[in-house]
């Protein structure tokens, strides 16, 4: 398995390289090295000089990719792309546009983006999971049936409607949990409370459909049928059995997004008014502030592929048939 | 039935723990404490004084510092006073030769003038741990290495403060740091026009940066700056290039608040910048407050400066200020609240429903709110909603002092055309595209009538405007029944036909008129806007193109002079008339100089006019060159003047002491919260509804009790069953 793991993490390096190089085109694409400095400097009164200097402290005044003015190696390496990419590679993020560091920002906010996504990830996982053998349990019966229209009644509604109607019932008409702020400590959890509930909510509907055909695949196979003959009850059947068996498909879906819940989310973070990484990386899109752009892809792409990794290696656990070679 | 007694306690636990004011996100701790809640929208970029310079930045900023003038609170039109000066400075002149002038001496003549502001003795900083001594008096925080800064995330984690007396240096050391090549300060290309040898020292700094490892102290004090020198302990003197009277506005604005060279050497050390330990996180300041906590993605935090000097709030406003209780507090020293605690609010519906259940003291109006909070009623004025009424909350309304305008690039041949009979035709074509887009329709469709249609560059309350029949632009306006009213559409279309384009097409070859807007994708972008805008060309038979492109290409096209129409707005700066006549002067041209005249309008009588009136003092001389200037543009119309916008702020019945500056922002040191009756409000507001949760217990228990029965019934059931 290590060599395995060594070739995935080699597999990386380019593909790293790659996400970076994109961004880099994209990010330059809309906005030229003067937009970001006028961005900035304000547009009141700025002058050409201070743009100029700006750009020079920065280092945005090299070439972007090429520098056909440099010698050797300094054609590649004396650019905006090399002087901005390397450092990453080692986990130096250095500072935003408006001189704040970004590895400490990132430290800061990982906190309450992982208050709101672990708790939904994992008491979302546990309702899914349940409601879904609920429905499995009770297949072709009324239940299986308004089950199954509540699922698609609930996938098929936005999740802005969510937080706004949450809100407006929990927060407004009832007066039960503030609308939005945060705390850190023990207070949390009155902020915490509606974001998450509105979080596994939200989720229910498409994941316990998904969760309810894969279960549905298996509850008529033999190994089942056995499992009953010998008496098990339903319950050890359900959770013993069927979900183990049911496990690499759920285990495709759920363990990739481990790494990614630090990523935290936009929508919710921005209107719970949580101080997140999802609201840094929309604040840093709306700032054109590229070093953090450049950052929060990078550690997205990094941790995508850290999920990855781990998807491959759960499949190992709960199916040991499963080598790596 | 586990389950059962298990839910009912659950229930009975849940519905116990709730009290009244279950939705506080406040700590219980702070009930009852005289603190302000607010809101802000949009983090600030910078606190750092010589960086500041946008509104979201001065609610925080002008808090906590202190430059020596400031604007009187409550008296219209905005009148300087001194803050932390003795007095609102007198310019000296002086010619080439350096022979004093008299106050009225020809500006061609006046080579230098000379500011002499003295500080009143006695006023102290904030405590700081950049003024923290040992015993010999020697800083306690100064030559850290990285090791001893480990353990310290903030600023209150050093364990010990100080504070000294502000004295004359510290305003030099601030006027030094305009120039300081990596603090990029937005005005030092202008101040260094101005200020004699700022400009010098900008190099001067430059080259020693580069000469010196990045991030090392550049100690100020080591360089000279020939037009600012210390006279004494307390007294400063600013040499300026010839005469420019705006300068005193400067002088209230926090480019120029004191900055100690100790905190700036405090702050350079090694490790320092990584934990976000600078002045553009921590400000230190002499003003009422000091930010105590600075997490910009969640809440800031001030709290009165122990150390904040003796003022006391005005005794005298404008007419009205009496019976609207804006002096019941007059002679009490400032500031009146403890601490003023911001929080982020990104989206206005969380921040208006907080605002409705007492937990903010005051807010604006959102388009989404707009219907809920205000009404208009038959006469068309704005009033509070029955429901803000029963509240007790309170309107106010102000005009801003800025203005928002559709300019023509007068480098455009159709519609800037310079040369003889086609100069004429673009002037008409100007004129009549002036009078057919109606502005006042504009505000009341997309402003919800926040807003004062404009007859000039100049908002009320701003030195030159003039109500009545005598301000009104004559070109677009008749005076009627004692009001402005539009011209007739008929009267644009003859101004189009005589301009040669009748009906809307060529006179001669018959082609289509079309002409180009180009804007930003929001704002005059959106497809109601441009569904707008084209049935207003359409009035006179003109194609109209919208171009919307993103912020940076827009700016872009204008520099470059790439454009036809465009729409583009003005905060002021400070109260003068100047600061809206120079988007027009020639020497600020867009495209030729660089400047903020992107309309690249170039009259040579308007610039001799503008010349004479900036450098002149306000009176009925100065009254009459701003009429003719203003007669100048609405006959020439380089804009079509758009609308002043109308600020409505709501507060709430607790809140005293708010009025509307638009101009000066440290108005949080005058302000009053009636804490009790704050309190008894939000109780009375916040009573939770606990039925839904037994509701939804109950739901709840419906679907899993007979779920619960019929799995035990399949399980005890035999296969036959």
């Amino acid at each position: 398995m290590l060599a395995y793991l060594v070739r995935r993490l080699l597999y990386a390096i380019p593909i790293l390289i790659g996400v970076n190089l994109i961004t880099f085109a994209l990010f330059f694409i809309v906005n030229t090295p003067d937009d970001m400095a006028r961005m900035q400097l304000g547009v009141k009164r700025v002058t050409a000089e201070a743009i100029a200097k700006w750009k020079v402290e920065r280092g945005y005044d090299k070439p972007l990719f090429i520098n056909a003015q440099a010698a050797g190696a300094g054609v590649l390496t004396d650019t905006i792309f090399f002087a901005k990419s390397a450092r990453m590679f080692v986990g130096d993020f250095g500072r935003a546009e408006d001189g704040r560091d970004i590895a400490r920002e990132i430290r800061t906010r990982m906190g309450p983006s992982l208050a709101i996504a672990l708790p939904t990830f994992i008491l979302g996982l546990m309702v899914t999971i349940s409601f879904a053998l609920l429905l499995a349990f009770f297949r072709a019966s009324p239940l299986d049936f308004w089950g199954v229209v509540l699922c698609v009644a609930l996938m098929s509604i936005s999740g802005l409607f969510y937080i706004i109607g949450g809100q407006f019932l929990i927060s407004k008409l009832w007066r039960l949990v503030p609308i939005s702020g945060y705390s850190g400590g023990l207070d949390a959890w009155k902020f915490l409370i509606l974001p998450v509930l509105i979080g596994i909510v939200s989720g229910i509907g498409s994941s316990a459909r998904w969760y309810r055909t894969i279960f549905l695949e298996e509850i008529n196979k033999d190994y089942v049928r056995t499992a009953r003959a010998k008496g098990l009850s339903e319950l050890a059947v359900l959770f013993g059995h069927v979900l183990r068996n049911a496990m690499i498909p759920i285990l495709t879906g759920v363990v990739v997004v481990i790494p990614l819940l630090f990523m935290g989310s936009l929508l919710t973070e921005s209107f719970f008014g949580i101080p997140g990484l999802g609201s840094y990386t929309i604040d840093a899109i709306n700032a054109q502030d590229f070093a953090v752009v450049r950052a929060m892809v990078f550690i997205g792409s990094v941790l995508y592929i850290v999920g990855l990794m781990l998807t491959d290696i759960s499949y190992t656990f709960v199916d040991p048939r499963i080598r790596f070679e | 039935m586990t389950i059962v007694r298990l839910a009912c306690l659950s229930l009975f636990i849940l519905l116990a723990s709730c009290s009244s004011e279950q939705n506080d996100p406040y700590p219980a701790s702070e009930r009852g404490k005289n603190i302000l809640y607010a809101a802000f929208t949009e983090r600030p970029k910078h606190l750092d004084p010589a960086q500041s310079y946008t509104e979201d930045e001065y609610t925080f900023t002008e808090q906590i510092y202190e430059p020596p003038l400031q604007y009187h609170y409550l008296k219209r039109p905005y009148t300087l006073i001194a803050a932390t000066a003795d007095t609102v400075p007198v310019p000296r002149y002086f010619d080439a030769k350096g022979k004093a002038l008299t106050a009225d001496a020809p500006t061609e003549d006046i080579a230098r003038s000379v500011y002499e502001i003295r500080i009143r003795p006695g006023i102290r900083y904030q405590p700081h741990p950049a003024f923290a001594v040992d015993d010999a008096g020697k800083p306690l925080y100064i030559d850290n290495d990285r090791g001893k800064l480990r353990g310290i995330a903030t600023i209150a984690d050093f364990a010990h403060s100080g504070s000294r007396e502000l004295v004359a240096d510290d305003y030099i050391y601030e006027i030094k740091r305009l120039a300081h090549p990596r603090l990029h300060s937005p005005i030092f290309g202008m101040m260094a026009g101005r200020i004699v040898g700022l400009k010098e020292l900008g190099a001067a700094l430059q080259r020693a940066a580069q000469d010196q490892p990045e991030e090392t102290w550049l100690d100020l004090d080591r360089f000279a700056l020939e037009g600012v020198t210390r006279v004494d302990r307390y007294t400063l003197r600013i040499t300026l290039a010839g005469k420019y009277p705006q300068f005193v506005y400067w002088l209230a604005m926090p480019f120029f608040a004191p900055v100690p060279r100790e905190v700036d050497r405090f702050y350079s050390q090694p490790g320092m910048a990584e934990k976000n330990l600078t002045l553009d996180w921590y400000p230190v300041g002499t003003g009422p407050y000091m930010l105590t906590e600075n997490n910009p993605n969640s809440r800031m935090v001030l709290a009165r400066n122990p150390n904040f000097h003796a003022e006391t709030y005005p005794c005298e406003g404008e007419a009205g200020d009496r019976a609207a209780g804006l002096l019941a507090d007059c002679g009490k020293a400032l500031p009146l609240i403890d601490r003023a605690i911001f929080s982020r609010e990104k989206e206005s519906i969380p921040y208006w429903n907080k605002f409705l259940q007492g937990y903010y003291d005051a807010s604006g109006i959102s388009s989404d709110s707009f219907d809920q909070a205000v009404r208009l009623n038959v006469s068309g004025d704005v009033q509070l909603s029955e429901e803000m009424r029963e509240r007790g909350i309170r309107l106010l309304t102000s005009v801003r002092p800025s203005t928002y305008y559709m300019g023509f690039n007068m480098l455009d041949p159709v519609v800037g055309s310079r040369d003889g009979v086609g100069e004429q035709r673009s002037v008409k074509l100007r004129q009549a595209l002036s009078i057919a887009i109606d502005q006042e329709e504009f505000i009341s469709i997309f402003m919800n009538g926040r807003g004062v249609a404009a007859m000039s560059p100049l908002p009320p309350g701003i030195f030159g405007y003039r109500q009545g029949e005598a301000g009104i632009d004559p070109v677009v306006y008749d005076w009627v029944d004692g009001k402005a009213k539009r011209k007739p559409v008929e009267a644009a279309r003859k101004l189009l036909a005589e301009a040669g384009w009748p009906d809307g097409r060529d006179a001669k070859t018959g082609a289509p008129l079309v002409l180009n807007l180009d804007t930003t994708s929001g704002g005059m972008g959106d497809k109601s806007h441009v569904d707008w805008l084209t049935r207003q060309f359409g009035k006179l038979d003109i194609q109209l193109v919208v171009r919307a492109t993103d912020f940076n290409r827009f700016q872009e096209k204008l520099r470059k002079g790439a454009v036809q129409l465009y729409f583009l707005g003005w905060n002021a700066d400070y109260p003068d008339p100047e600061n809206f006549f120079f988007l027009l002067a020639g020497a600020e041209s867009k495209v030729a100089h660089g400047g903020e005249n992107t309309s690249n309008y170039a009259s040579p009588e308007f610039d001799r006019l503008f010349a004479e009136m900036k450098d002149m003092d306000s009176g009925q001389q100065r009254l009459a060159i701003i009429s003719r200037m203003n007669r100048l543009l609405q006959q020439d119309a380089p804009w079509i003047f758009g609308f002043h916008p109308t600020s409505y702020t709501l507060g709430h019945a607790w809140l005293h002491n708010r009025k509307p500056t638009d101009v000066g922002n440290n108005s949080l040191k005058y302000q009053r919260i009636d804490v009790a009756l704050r309190e008894a409000q939000r109780r009375a507001w916040n009573e939770p509804v606990l039925w839904p949760l037994a509701v939804g217990v109950l739901v709840l228990l419906s679907v899993v009790l007979p779920a619960f029965v019929s799995y035990r019934r399949r399980e005890r059931g035999t296969a036959r069953s």
